[in-house]
């Protein structure tokens, strides 16, 4: 069948440094933007809307503009954390499908690891931010936040550690395969449950790797896509939200994937049993659990038996995820996955993943991205998409 | 049982909350509930979120609750305990857990208000086991 795709995402470039001691940020954006645009087949004059987040330096799109030289039409700087370029795509296809821009330029960069930043200390926001006295003084860093949801759901669910384990397992299985991979290395459940505890219930390997690098995606209007061959890959759905603490009214066992899932479900008229391949943000194994009860692949608390197994490894099991290792193995740059996942996605979507990992006949996949944190406000997107002749 | 404890830094306090500031100092918990939709709102604003009313007002809270959830911060030099603690008056607020055996907290244990001092000079509501 012939779905109708609104824009295609043409072009997909992951930077292979995972460390960057001798770029520059606003380098790599431009690195990044310039590997995409060669995957397009197009060039930066042919961009016409640009998309970042908070990780561009300096006032927006407005100074990533003038280093890569680009002159555009359109621009949107949606800041949502890790999902924030998840929901580029979305807001890109918007705004081509509206007649605003035909080739749209999102970029992703970062080197904490170059940096030296760790993520333990919490975060400086500023004092104009209305939760930080309520939460500052706490300690709350990205791990012990996670640490709650995951404990939560253990307490309601009966979640293990062990289920927790089979996330990362898989993610490894795939990223041995992955020559950019941080780490490559296969690893068991024992591994994981017996790797240091973090701040509990985590353990050090149910963290994703801290990396330097970035991404960038070309996404362009049907018209642009049919003169650049079957490589592009169709935008069927796209959905978006914000969770938050709700005034005090929490619950940290779901993420807001389950407003965003239905949303791109309905809009791509597609069911999670037509999906050939996901990339599910993996900030921590407890995201990917959550996330998949929350898109509706297993019912509520019911994540823990269904990623067990190797039921996420490719060629094993029922539901192939991040075959690209994910954040937990291969890539989480500047503490941002987001655009990370769409790539891989992509790359299923052409048959260009790894052999060892490629899904056959790949014609159906979502990417999810997650921001923020799982424990207090969090953004959500969700993408779902089909290859060229979906 | 007495463990060393972490520093804990400063509030960012502003028009808005100098009240629950100021209550914490007195060694009491104050919460914010909106007298046009009735509800209890966390963390405390001008506004309600519920029913965006300016009709809010200060009361003093039980102080007593229950875990929600928690994690012990085991890296670094001295483990903490964050949690989230759901209060008799229905809202949840992040907090830490202290006097405590870090291995013996569990989820839906009860809870009560203590305070500590801050690296300035401020009091900061954090929670003990109940007694």
């Amino acid at each position: 069948m012939s779905r109708n795709s609104k824009a295609y995402i043409a072009g997909v470039y992951e930077h292979p440094t995972r460390k960057a001691v001798e770029q520059t940020i606003p380098q790599l954006h431009a690195e990044s933007a310039r590997g995409a645009l060669q995957d397009a087949g197009l060039t930066m004059a042919d961009v016409d809307g640009y998309f970042c987040a908070g990780d561009a330096p300096g006032l927006g799109g407005l100074s990533m503009a003038e280093y890569m030289g680009l002159d555009v039409k359109y621009t949107d700087s949606t800041e949502t954390g890790g999902s924030s370029y998840v929901v580029h795509v979305g807001h890109a296809v918007n705004a081509i499908a509206m007649g605003k821009c035909s080739v749209a330029l999102i970029t992703l960069a970062g080197r904490p690891r170059a940096e030296g930043i760790a993520t333990l200390g919490p975060r400086d926001y500023g004092n104009i931010l209305p939760d930080q006295g309520f939460e500052s003084p706490y300690g709350p860093v990205v791990t012990n936040q996670y640490g709650m949801a995951a404990m939560r759901h253990m307490y309601e669910y009966g979640t293990t550690s062990e289920q927790l384990a089979w996330v990362k397992v898989a993610a490894s299985h795939h990223a041995q395969h992955n020559e950019h991979a941080l780490l490559r290395d296969v690893v068991t459940v024992e591994d994981v449950v017996n790797s240091p505890v973090i701040t509990d219930p985590l353990h050090r390997l149910d963290c994703c790797v801290i990396t330097d690098g970035g991404g960038a995606l070309v996404i362009v209007s049907p018209e642009i896509a049919k003169t650049l061959g079957d490589r592009c890959s169709k935008i069927l759905g796209h959905g978006e939200a914000i969770k938050h603490l709700n005034a005090g009214n929490i619950d940290l066992t779901y993420t807001g994937a389950v407003k965003s899932g239905p949303i791109a479900f309905a809009e791509a008229g597609v069911t999670q049993a037509d999906l050939d391949y996901v990339s599910i943000y993996d900030s921590f194994t407890i995201t990917v659990l959550e996330t998949l009860e929350d898109l509706g692949f297993c019912e509520k608390g019911q994540g823990g038996k269904f990623v067990s197994d190797g039921n996420l490894i490719s060629g094993v099991g029922k539901l192939p995820f991040n075959t690209d290792g994910g954040g937990l193995c291969n890539n989480h740059p500047n503490n941002r996955g987001g655009i990370t996942k769409v790539i891989e996605a992509v790359r299923q979507l052409r048959g260009e993943a790894h052999p060892k990992v490629q899904v056959p006949d790949c014609t159906l996949a979502l990417a999810h991205g997650t921001g923020g944190s799982i424990a207090t406000r969090m953004g959500s997107s969700t993408v779902i998409l089909g290859r060229n002749d979906a | 049982m007495t463990q060393a404890e972490r520093t804990y830094p400063e509030p960012s306090i502003n028009m808005e909350t100098e009240a629950y500031w100021a209550a914490a100092k007195e060694g009491k918990l104050i919460l914010k509930k909106c007298n046009a939709c009735g509800k209890t709102h966390f963390y405390p604003r001008a506004i309600c979120p519920h029913c965006q009313s300016s009709d809010t007002q200060w009361y003093d809270a039980s102080g007593k609750g229950t875990i929600y959830s928690y994690s012990v911060m085991r890296r670094g030099p001295t483990p903490y305990a964050i949690a989230f603690v759901t209060l008799e008056e229905g809202v949840s607020m992040m907090t830490n857990i202290v006097d405590c055996d870090y291995d013996a907290l569990a989820v839906g244990q009860a809870v009560e208000v203590t305070f500590r001092a801050t690296e300035g000079d401020q009091a900061l509501p954090v929670f003990k086991p109940a007694t």
